[in-house]
């Protein structure tokens, strides 16, 4: 009989635990020690339901509170693209796209050190944001319907246009999409690029057989394997693997374009707020190039600045910092901190880099590429 | 007796009978309402988001292309149908995996428990080796290290001339079924229902004279004969023998194999098979040694014993670990999402990742889960049922 109460009671106690932990911001389960009594439950676990319960933050001004209460930001990168997002032998991450989500912590915080990188894989990314496991997706991600709708995210704005490629081994005498026929080709799952090749191929009336691995590593390790006779993915994601390959100079990546791939960060539907300041963090990386202010000259051009549109962009006239929910200072913070979208091009994508890839449309508009900033005011 | 008596009086509340069941009950409750909590959390969350739960977008065109499909499938088809294709797959590995699993297992336990020095000691060697080893690691060695080192495939090893090894698949001789093949189809099922009349024949008459012919044997080689039989007799062979070879990049002909299916059916043939060498050993060495001498005593030989009273006794020892051994297979057969081999798991993952259907997909293949292994677990439940001990 002991035994059965005292198991009744365990039970009791877990259920209250769980019904408080699924009752939300409900305070910590009240006397869920030795006292509790099997009326008091009844009435806690009936009321949960009712109670809003833990889901991902959403609504509007949600997502920065959140953030601001726990001190960093939680950032959803890739950790296996040079270039874009890559962890090294250290721990440290580095390229385009965790650089922007530097960028977004200097303009909260004005600290670009406050975020948490967690390394997601292209299949559970969109999940995890979803969840409220990430506050933001930046992980050379392509803007699409579907994905702008259906799985509950808004595209900030394309950071990086791109464009589907493919890479094959330089003695296999391959040149154009028509050559593959019959063969192979390594694609990873969950991708818009698994789609288009199977759209592609089908147009052209190419028969392949795909091969689908789950993470980047495993679909070039096949390759370099020689599982596959071509690999296929962003052209952005050729350059970068093909600097991790044996032998880089043994691969060509071939002179076609298989479709547009806008790669942008992403955030939750519901939270207009959070949407816009990540978006116009976006837009003050590439005003920071326009106006020509970098690093290195901002406190020059704070300093000395005439035009009204870089005194606002500065904080020194306005307040659009504050219209945000920011301060003042935040745009000066992203380009004094992290730079603005030349810099981050170079140190992750630039001539000097094992990575380099030319701007092409990644240019300003005045440079005839497609990057352009509404107005600051 | 007094005692007894007196008990009829107590409370209720202090009646151990009822409280046992008022607990029971106060436990279902407990566990009904922490599920809908859960349940309710979930749609609440989803809400949020504007998401609804249906199963709806099964039937859109799912756009992507699967590597091994065992009926017609192209990017056109529905995710229903893609699903289908990664439910064939997972049950194709299984079956493959169970059959290959079980005789090698069989083999290594009788191995294992050898005189001969040398045969025992690499059995013993082998379960000990590949029991201590993660599964993951193991497919992925077999994956990485062993079938894409294979050579290109314009340098393929050729084994005895039909057989091709390569990097992009494993070929084997195929047949393709000619015209004279439905004809051939009715006399394997002639074959068929006379090797179960012969079957049940024997049995019969084992129960009426008490005598234990070779039941088995004789069955299958009815089978056989009929078979083959009918494979002489017929003017045009019912299967034209199709030899894989090399056409451009890649082997066509005959069967090929790719190196995920094999990567995986050989991982899970060669480290459940360790598991159930040990089952088998176990069953057999659970029979005491007194039955042996005692078959011994009555002349029966060698053979006989182990037919007829080793093997029937330690196969109830066997059979409900084996069930376990063959459900894990079931299971781990989720793992070739590791190795790029398209089941229920991975195409539900892709089909999940392109619609943002998570709730439903999971939803889905753990039900499909559950009733692979139920399944099995019924089939192998009425075979323990059959075999167990009758007692009187």
């Amino acid at each position: 009989m002991r035994k059965i109460f005292a198991i009744t009671g365990i039970l009791i106690v877990a259920g209250l635990v769980l019904a408080a932990c699924g009752g939300a911001a409900t305070s910590a389960p009240s006397g869920s020690g030795e006292t509790v009594t099997v009326k008091e439950t009844v009435i806690v676990t009936v009321v949960a339901p009712a109670s809003p319960a833990v889901v991902a933050p959403t609504g509007y001004g949600v997502t920065l509170e959140t953030v601001k209460a726990r001190g960093n930001l939680i950032c959803g990168v890739n950790s296996q693209v040079p270039g874009f997002g890559y962890v090294d032998a250290n721990g440290n991450f580095s390229g385009f796209d965790v650089d922007y989500c530097r960028a977004l912590a200097a303009a909260i915080f004005g600290d670009p050190t406050k975020v948490e990188f967690r390394p997601v894989t292209a299949a559970e990314r969109f999940t995890a944001l979803q969840s409220g496991e990430i506050d933001i997706l930046s992980r050379n991600t392509t803007w699409t319907l579907v994905r702008d709708t259906e799985l509950g995210g808004n595209f900030v704005h394309t950071t990086f246009y791109d464009g589907q490629g493919m890479m094959v081994p330089a003695d296999s005498g391959i040149t154009t999409l028509q050559d593959l026929e019959g063969g192979t080709i390594c694609v990873q799952t969950g991708t818009t690029t698994e789609l288009n090749l199977a759209d592609v191929m089908a147009s052209l009336g190419v028969s392949y057989t795909p091969a689908v691995f789950e993470d980047a590593d495993a679909t070039f390790a096949a390759y370099s394997e020689g599982r596959c006779d071509a690999v296929t993915t962003d052209k952005s994601g050729l350059v970068s693997r093909r600097t991790v390959l044996a032998d880089p100079a043994a691969h060509v990546i071939l002179d076609v374009t298989m479709s547009k791939e806008p790669l942008g960060p992403m955030v939750r539907h519901g939270d207009d707020q959070w949407f816009d300041i990540a978006q116009w963090t976006v837009f003050a990386l590439f005003a920071g190039e326009e106006f020509g202010i970098t690093s290195a000259n901002v406190d020059e051009v704070k300093a000395s600045a005439t035009a009204p549109e870089v005194k606002r962009l500065l904080g020194l006239e306005g307040d659009l910092g504050l219209k945000l929910g920011l301060t003042n200072d935040w745009a000066y913070n992203i380009l004094k901190l992290v730079g603005n979208y030349e810099e981050v091009y170079n140190r992750n994508l630039g001539p000097d880099t094992p990575t380099y890839i030319p701007r092409g449309l990644n240019n300003l508009y005045i440079n005839g590429g497609l990057l352009y900033a509404p107005p600051f005011r | 007796m007094q005692r007894e008596t007196s008990q009829t009086t107590i409370p209720f509340w202090r009646d151990e009978r009822v409280l046992k069941v008022l607990g029971q009950i106060a436990f279902v409750i407990l566990v009904g309402l922490f599920f809908s909590v859960i349940f309710r959390n979930m749609m609440t969350g989803l809400a949020k988001q504007g998401i609804t739960l249906s199963l709806g977008f099964l039937r859109g065109v799912s756009g992507f292309d699967i590597a091994e499909t065992l009926f017609p499938y192209d990017r056109n088809s529905t995710y229903l149908q893609a699903y289908q294709i990664g439910l064939l797959n997972t049950l194709l590995v299984s079956v493959v995996g169970i059959f290959f699993a079980t005789i090698l297992g069989v083999v290594l336990g009788v191995a294992r428990l050898s005189t001969n020095f040398i045969i025992n000691r690499l059995a013993a060697f082998y379960l000990e080796l590949i029991r201590n080893l993660s599964l993951l690691v193991f497919l992925i060695f077999w994956y990485l290290g062993v079938f894409l080192k294979l050579p290109k495939v314009k340098e393929a090893i050729i084994w005895t001339g039909n057989i091709f090894l390569s990097n992009r698949g494993v070929g084997i001789p195929w047949g393709i079924p000619t015209a004279s093949f439905p004809t051939f189809r009715l006399i394997l099922l002639f074959g068929f229902i006379l090797a179960l009349i012969v079957f049940f024949s024997l049995r019969a008459y084992s129960q009426r004279t008490g005598r234990a012919p070779l039941t088995l044997l004789w069955t299958l080689l009815t089978f056989l004969l009929v078979a083959a039989a009918g494979w002489i007799l017929l003017p045009e062979k019912p299967l034209a023998i199709d030899l894989p070879r090399v056409q451009g990049l890649r082997l066509t002909g005959g069967k090929i194999l790719t190196p995920e299916f094999m990567a995986l059916t050989s991982g899970l043939t060669l480290y459940t098979a360790a598991f159930i060498g040990e089952v088998v050993r176990a069953g057999i060495q659970s029979v005491s040694k007194g039955q042996v001498e005692a078959a011994r005593a009555l002349g029966l030989n060698g053979f006989q014993t182990l037919r007829l009273v080793v093997f029937p006794q330690a196969l109830r020892v066997i059979v409900p670990p084996l069930t376990s051994q063959y459900l894990n297979l079931i299971k781990n057969s989720s793992l070739a999402i590791s190795v790029g081999y398209p089941d229920v798991f991975y195409v539900s993952n892709t089909i999940q990742n392109q619609t943002g259907r998570a709730v439903e997909m999971i939803g889905m293949v753990m039900l499909t889960y559950l009733a692979f292994s139920l399944i099995t677990s019924l089939l192998m439940n009425w075979y323990n049922k059959k075999i167990k001990l009758v007692e009187r």
